[in-house]
């Protein structure tokens, strides 16, 4: 039987349209190639639109000691030194560009009293570094990148969910997907493909992320051949709301104990004090978010199982000029008034810093013809990520990934997909619309559960074993789930089409969690609390048959002149 | 724990001539938004409904729809405001797709059209710009894209062939025009292309924005005065045309 697509080509694809995906389009199309995007939200919907605090780059404007060799050797320590050095090197050193830049593109940032772009601290950053448009970064970055890409010539399909890359023996020459309001197939002929999906967060019960963090990039990437990083390294930010249950994980921005916010338990006590007496509570996330687990576990928490998070001590003008969002975020969802309230707020999963590995300066992965940017990527971050860094993130490598894969593609030709490979997956799709199936939200729902129980800020051995064995059932139930109706606006369908890629997001975790015996930034084993000098290493994910394959591999050696910024490691 | 009885309008253009509500039944809990109980509908009851949500925080402006006959965020409405029978329709300005998703994917194709912030050419680099001068822009650019605005809007809605680009329109070329540095004076392009005129201030838009936007006061009306001023203000029609005439003489001098 011939199944019905629509055939379009293009020379750079980009699958996601976040800050990362809309950084590279921009990019690509200003160095001269066709661009066409897809995305399975709405233009300008991405999870990015969720980003608060701000966009960390050392322009030096409250604190004039700053500078790019400091952020790098904030970015490599709070890395826990398995970062990649080139990465942390071109994100301190091109940072500062990239947001004079997005201002140039129409991003209105605050302003210190002297005009210039202002800057607030941020958890384990040296100095005030983080450029902000008060706590709404995220929406003036994601609404700014919009409208220039509006204003070019990029082609856009939006609510259009790619399933599968097409390949030719070792290259990416394209993608199949459905595009959601209408129920058509495409078929995308492309000289570069660059993955910008974001995260996975979604495969988690308590999460700060937007629905569509289901790691899709780590799926389409992984079976199509690239190598994933440090899976392992899921970032629990120290504050999501706790109450009322439907925003349980909702993200409480950083830049409220930036802005002299303070945790206190349930005895009234300032506890960072006790688990950080230097940088307090504006450690890095990973010593907080554990700070706050511990004082919860121990029974000094709220009475909906957080700490308290109190900033009424600033005055009511204060908090709502410079956190108008969370302001409203209370006031709306929880009744609360944070000018005079003190907020309950609890550790909640919202970043990965692993992900697909990527060449530093073009992000191409392993297989040719195949980039990746944004928070699918790995090897900036490491353990652990610092708060800003991802909108820097985006804006440094999703501009490198644009130019990267532009440049590929105008040495490369367009490939004829295999018509086999095309039929196979648009039959693969339709098979998950039938009667009587189980159903897909059923499976979704034990995932996470699972995650959240036994995948949480404390690992052990047993928990893991126990994570790994259910992931491994589901895997072989996710064939059995399916839905009624028809292809078009499914969510039903949508879901079925992202739980093998959820799973293999969440085995990769659990595999890497098992491998790492030791604790290390956001990987944290009770049976191992210590850091390990022989895991200062990688862990690569690769695909093998059907199998999923581990290998450490050495971090890359630091050059001398870079090495002499760093702060030596101590165990 | 309550229950509630949620009428979800549904409707498959390609297949139904009409639509209908259908009724279901949601247990509840402390603090739950519409959108918490249409999710229960779909997990629970029936997986095919189709509706859009992204971020359930009221960031993204994604889950737009017509709630009790109210344009709102499912995500930002509480159930216990609403009573026990709450009726939730897609937004009724924007072409069906399915369910409670509408295509508004017109409102791209608006955006496009308004010319894009265009900033100074010999401003000295990195700019410096007073928090003062930014505040009128930046009410603006808390505008989240729900297009609710553009819903309720009685031109938008049943006078399609006007070419009002609507509310949402307006803020964002009012917020390009109001940033300290553009160059640009978009009334002109409002009052001609983009139906600007046919607004008639009745603030529906500003009541139903969940970001508190002054559309009418701070967006709409200040862009109609500049308008006004330069278009058809007599004085400065007159104004304009001895202008003109003189640069017309000077010129017939050189």
């Amino acid at each position: 039987m011939t199944e019905k697509y629509i055939d379009y080509e293009t020379d750079v694809l980009i699958i996601g349209a976040g800050g990362a995906g809309l950084r590279a389009a921009i990019a690509a199309y200003d160095s001269g190639v066709r661009v066409t995007v897809v995305s399975k939200s709405l233009l300008g919907k991405a999870h990015t639109v969720m980003a608060e605090g701000g966009i960390a780059a050392s322009l030096g404007n409250l604190d004039k000691q700053d500078n790019w060799e400091v952020h790098f050797n904030d970015t490599v320590v709070e890395g826990v030194y398995i970062s990649n050095w080139r990465m942390a090197e071109l994100l301190a050193r091109e940072a500062p560009d990239r947001v004079y830049e997005l201002e140039e593109y129409g991003a209105l940032f605050d302003r210190t009293p002297e005009g210039k772009i202002s800057q607030r601290a941020f958890g384990a950053h040296t100095y005030r570094r983080l450029c902000h448009v008060g706590d709404r970064t995220g929406l003036e970055l994601i609404k700014t990148l919009e409208d220039q890409v509006l204003h070019r010539d990029v082609k856009f399909f939006d609510e259009l969910y790619i399933t599968k890359l097409l390949k030719n023996g070792d290259k990416v020459i394209g993608a199949v997907g459905l595009k959601l309001n209408s129920g058509e197939f495409y078929v995308f002929r492309a000289k570069a493909v660059i993955v910008a999906t974001g995260g996975c967060g979604r495969i988690y019960k308590i999460t700060s992320n937007s629905w569509e963090s289901t790691g899709d990039g780590l799926g389409l990437a992984f079976n199509a051949g690239a190598e994933l990083m440090d899976m392992e390294m899921i970032q629990f930010h120290p504050t999501g709301m706790v109450y009322p249950p439907g925003v349980r994980g909702l993200l409480v921005t950083e830049g409220v104990r930036g802005d002299g916010g303070i945790l206190l338990n349930s005895e009234g006590e300032r506890f960072m004090l006790r688990y950080s007496p230097k940088k307090k509570d504006l450690d890095a996330r990973d010593i907080v978010a554990r700070a706050n687990y511990a004082e919860i576990m121990a029974g000094r928490g709220t009475p909906h199982g957080g700490v308290y998070l109190d900033i009424t001590h600033k005055g009511a003008d204060y908090i709502k000029t410079k956190l108008p969002s969370m302001y409203a975020q209370f006031k709306d969802f929880a009744g609360v008034d944070i000018t005079k309230e003190k907020m309950e707020v609890a550790p909640t999963v919202h970043y990965q810093m692993g992900g697909i590995k990527v060449d530093p300066d073009t992000t191409r992965t392993n297989v040719n013809g195949l980039f990746a940017a944004g928070e699918v990527a790995s090897g900036l971050h490491g353990g652990n990520r610092l708060g800003g860094n991802s909108l820097a993130d985006i804006l440094v490598f999703g501009r490198r990934s644009g130019l990267g894969a532009s440049d590929y593609s105008k040495n490369a030709t367009f490939q004829e997909p295999s018509k086999t490979d095309i039929e196979n997956e648009i039959a693969r799709v339709k098979s998950f619309m039938k009667q009587d199936a189980r159903n897909p939200y059923e499976i979704i729902e034990e995932l996470s559960q699972n995650m959240s129980d036994n995948v949480g800020i404390i690992r052990t051995e047993t928990n893991l074993q126990k994570a790994l064995i259910t992931i491994l059932e589901l895997k072989g139930a996710a064939s059995s789930v399916g839905v009624r109706g028809d292809l078009k606006y499914n969510k039903g369908l949508l879901a079925c089409l992202e739980i093998p890629n959820m799973l293999i997001a969440a085995e990769a975790i659990v595999r890497g969690a098992l491998t790492r015996k030791e604790s290390r930034g956001a990987h944290a084993r009770s049976d191992f609390p210590k850091k390990d000098p022989k895991l200062k290493k990688n862990i690569i994910y690769k695909r093998m048959g059907d199998e999923m394959k581990l290998e450490l591999r050495d971090v890359p050696e630091m050059p001398e002149n870079l090495k002499k910024l760093v702060d030596p490691e101590e165990y | 724990m309550g229950k509630i009885t949620l009428s979800i309008y549904r409707r498959d253009p390609a297949v139904d001539a009409e639509g209908k509500f259908v009724d279901y039944e949601v247990p509840t809990e402390d603090g739950m938004v519409v959108l918490d109980a249409v999710k229960y509908v779909e997990t629970n009851i029936d997986p095919t409904l189709s509706l859009r949500w992204n971020c359930k925080a009221g960031k993204c402006g994604s889950c737009s729809a017509e709630i009790n006959y109210k344009p709102s965020l499912m995500c930002k409405t509480k159930i216990d405001t609403l009573g026990d029978h709450i009726r939730v329709a897609p937004m009724g300005a924007f072409p069906l797709i399915k369910d409670l998703v509408t295509d508004v994917s017109a409102n791209w194709d608006l955006l496009k059209k308004i010319p894009i912030f265009t900033p100074r050419k010999d401003e000295p680099k990195p700019w410096i710009i007073a928090q003062i001068d930014i505040e009128r822009s930046k009410e603006f650019k808390t505008c989240i894209e729900c297009f609710l605005c553009q819903d309720v809007c009685h031109v938008v809605r049943e006078h399609s062939g006007s070419g009002y680009f609507g509310p949402r329109h307006i803020v964002k070329a009012a917020s390009a025009d109001m940033h300290p540095l553009d160059t640009i004076d978009r009334s002109e392009f409002l009052d001609a292309s983009a139906g600007l005129g046919y607004c008639n201030i009745t603030k529906c838009c500003t009541e139903v924005c969940p970001e508190g936007i002054h559309i009418t006061d701070n967006a709409i009306i200040p862009e109609k005065e500049r308008a006004v001023n330069a278009f058809y203000d007599p004085i400065s029609i007159i104004v304009r045309s001895r202008r003109k005439k003189k640069e017309a003489k000077n010129n017939g001098k050189q």
